[in-house]
């Protein structure tokens, strides 16, 4: 049986999730940051993350963006292959983030072209990223994405020689070279295997992962812990002022790869990593 | 908590040292990446800013939309470090602060101390909050850029934190050599 569903729920489902997204926390997110507002031992540390708490609670309370760069929408779709969608599915996803940041008062960050750069006043278009899986439902998660972190990301094609050690090293130099900028406490994103395109794909996706979720894999487990201590271990602290608290988690997404590579990505995000997911 | 306001006396900027907590009241004025540009064009060709530099402040921060009865939308720092090649030419005209996230290169700091400039860091993301302490914005100019325009701020003490301060003192530095000292014994 092939299930129908029109463009306009698509559109009206991706404009509601872009407001959502960007003035509610996710909950582990959130949960995170408390805690870690908690266990810091360095207190000018500690005030700078309150303030962060603080600011998520004035955003919720007072429907406010939590931060004031709503991002770029990137867009995840889980699309049943038992699903018709009436209507162009794309453009609908489109429509749905320009009415989310028109209506939602949402900043416009996107410029049409990289390098003439007009602003198209509306946020579009979305980056958007479709898989067809088994069923007859969509999944639709909108995870607006600010450039202050986006800008930090990296990738490296490492040789296979280079092995754990190379990627532990990688993750590392990112968060040093990223420093302050990416407005820490961050989230990471940690792709390793796949091809030159896949991995990036990875890193990003493994930013959605809950932050209380383990790896299922007690190998990667470990090793996301480990990497959690280390980045944590350098000291670079909530905005970047020194402290303990420098990466609110961790999440490794692997793929096979090519016996001559070994590709690794890490997406860096920050204390506002943001998405909200609704299924169809 | 020490106040100041803005525009700031070359006094003013000189006494503040890197890691001291203050709250910024005044006239302030927004400008990213876009509006750097602009300005830096029209230095080039010889023509006058549309804003006068001299002792101000330039938030580097593009807000969201404001929403009705309020008199801004949600408003914290960009990443500093992308203005850092026009920075010095503006402090050149007589800019005497900035207030963004994250640090700054060495050409920046070293312009600083040759100009008596501060550097400020507002807290990255705490954009609702910071919010409640601007008062009124106004466009300036450049409307078409959108969230890039220049826009006047009137500020009510808002929290910020003295990253650099004019005599080159780094409170990134400094902060993080103080927490891993700390974590050491």
């Amino acid at each position: 049986m092939i299930r129908e569903i029109s463009a306009s729920l698509i559109t009206e489902t991706i404009a509601r999730l872009c407001v959502e997204a960007n003035r509610n926390l996710p909950g582990d997110v959130c949960a995170a940051l408390h805690q870690a507002a908690q266990d810091e031992p360095f207190a000018p540390a500690r005030d700078i993350l309150d303030l962060l708490v603080k600011n998520e609670g004035i955003a919720r309370e007072t429907c406010m963006p939590i931060c004031q760069d709503t991002g770029m929408a990137v867009v995840f779709a889980d699309v049943g292959q038992d699903v018709h969608i009436a209507g162009d599915f794309e453009a609908a996803i489109h429509e749905g983030v320009r009415r989310g940041y028109v209506d939602g008062l949402l900043r416009k960050s996107v410029v049409a072209d990289p390098l003439r750069r007009v602003n198209t006043k509306d946020n579009t278009p979305a980056i958007i990223h479709t898989r067809l899986v088994p069923g007859d439902r969509v999944t639709l998660t909108v995870a607006p994405k600010g450039f202050g972190s986006e800008n930090m990301s990296r990738l490296a094609m490492l040789t296979p020689a280079a092995g754990v050690q190379g990627v532990k090293d990688f993750v590392l130099e990112t968060v040093r070279l990223a420093g302050a900028n990416p407005c820490p406490p961050m989230v990471l994103g940690v792709g390793v295997g796949g091809d030159f395109e896949q991995v990036a794909e990875l890193a990003k996706r493994a930013l959605m992962i809950p932050l209380d979720e383990a790896n299922p894999d007690p190998f990667y487990a470990e090793l996301e812990q480990e990497l959690l201590s280390a980045v944590n271990a350098t000291g670079i602290g909530p905005q970047g002022f020194g402290g303990k608290t420098t990466c609110l988690g961790l999440h490794i997404l692997a793929r096979p790869t090519h016996i001559a590579g070994l590709p690794v990505a890490v997406n860096v995000s920050c204390h506002v990593t943001r998405h909200a997911t609704e299924t169809l | 908590m020490r106040k100041l306001t803005a525009p700031l006396s070359r006094e003013d900027a000189l006494s503040l040292r890197a890691g001291e907590h203050i709250l910024l009241s005044g006239t302030v004025y927004t400008a990213r990446d876009a509006a750097h540009l602009r300005m830096l064009d029209l230095l080039r060709e010889g023509k006058e800013l549309p804003i006068d530099l001299q002792g101000q402040v330039i938030y580097y921060a593009g807000p969201t939309p404001t929403s009705e009865g309020k008199p801004v939308g949600s408003i914290g720092p960009t990443t500093s470090v992308r203005m850092d090649v026009m920075t010095p030419t503006l402090l050149g005209h007589g800019l005497r602060g900035m207030i963004g996230k994250g640090g700054r290169g060495p050409v920046v700091v070293e312009a600083m101390k040759e100009h008596g400039a501060v550097y400020f860091a507002a807290v990255g993301g705490a954009a609702a909050l910071m919010a409640s302490c601007v008062t009124d914005l106004q466009v300036i100019c450049w409307d078409d850029l959108g969230p890039e325009s220049v826009k006047r701020l009137t500020l009510h003490e808002l929290p910020l934190i003295v990253a650099i301060d004019a005599q080159g003192n780094d409170a990134f530095h400094l902060g993080q050599a103080a927490y891993l000292d700390s974590a050491e014994k």
